[in-house]
């Protein structure tokens, strides 16, 4: 199992860029961690979530 | 008539103690926007005797930014950089500053930032947000890094909180109250998102690292 932003789920083997399609987030308005380091942008494509990862998909909103 | 750069460090070194004060003095921190967050991030870091500050915004003093913004009605039209470093020359005098009228993007972030210990995110727009904090934590991996998301409206003050999301990014906000959804920005929420930011700041340096 994979934890994302501190829930299970049975998302292991996707890409990161699979795993976001699949949800509501906005790409432009988000930072992804996976396992205490950032997901550079330009990998999401190539990172393959393994299982036991931690991911955490930081959703910044407007205002400041 | 302002005391000599003496007495004003005599005077931090008495409230902050004589290792903090000289901590706080050797440290740059960046601001990126200096809207409400950033001008008010700014001003409390020049009080606090930080010794440089490197203030970036593109924009100018607008009518519509007084309502929230440490700016004055003078000041209207006047670069935000400027602005707010002739504000923090009659706050905090020996505060080094260094204004920069510029819009940070992930082509000059590398540039406008490299001199910066810690680096304060304090943009309005999420995206801005979001481009600030992937380059930064892609390109300065050794830097610090405080940003602000979720702050709008006129929610419980004690929803705004720090987090620390990775080894060296914070992020202080209720994290969902967006300036599109809410009744727009209100100076006393804003400025506890930024004191949350200028304090974790200021922790960093002491070096108090967890939350």
């Amino acid at each position: 199992m994979v934890k994302v932003n501190g829930d299970e789920m049975n998302i292991a083997g996707m890409t990161v860029a699979q795993y976001l399609d699949t949800t509501s987030y906005d790409i432009a308005r988000i930072a992804v961690e996976r396992n205490g380091d950032i997901v550079f942008k330009a990998e999401y494509e190539t990172t393959v979530i393994e299982d036991n990862d931690s991911l955490e998909v930081v959703s910044f909103v407007g205002g400041g | 008539m302002i005391p000599s750069r003496e007495e004003w460090m005599a005077a931090l070194r008495e409230r902050h103690g004589a290792e903090l004060a000289e901590k706080f003095g050797q440290t740059t921190v960046a601001v990126c926007g200096l809207g409400g967050l950033g001008s008010n991030i700014a001003i409390s870091l020049a009080r606090a005797g930080v010794g440089k500050l490197i203030l970036i915004d593109f924009d100018e003093v607008d009518i519509t930014n007084l309502h929230r913004q440490q700016y004055k009605a003078n000041q209207i039209g006047i670069p935000k950089p400027l602005a707010i470093c002739e504000n923090l020359s009659e706050i905090a005098p020996y505060v080094e500053t260094v204004p920069i009228i510029a819009k940070v993007t992930e082509e000059n972030l590398e540039e406008l930032l490299g001199e910066a210990d810690i680096i304060c995110e304090a943009f309005d727009k999420a995206e801005a947000k979001a481009m600030l904090v992937n380059g930064v934590l892609e390109k300065f991996p050794d830097k610090y890094l405080v940003s602000g998301s979720g702050m709008a409206g006129i929610g419980s003050p004690n929803m705004i909180k720090t987090r620390k999301v990775m080894k060296k990014f914070y992020l202080s906000g209720d994290e969902v109250s967006d300036v599109a959804m809410a009744i727009g920005l209100v100076a006393p929420r804003v400025m506890l998102c930024a004191a949350h930011e200028a304090l974790t700041v200021l922790r960093i340096i002491a070096g108090e690292f967890d939350v």
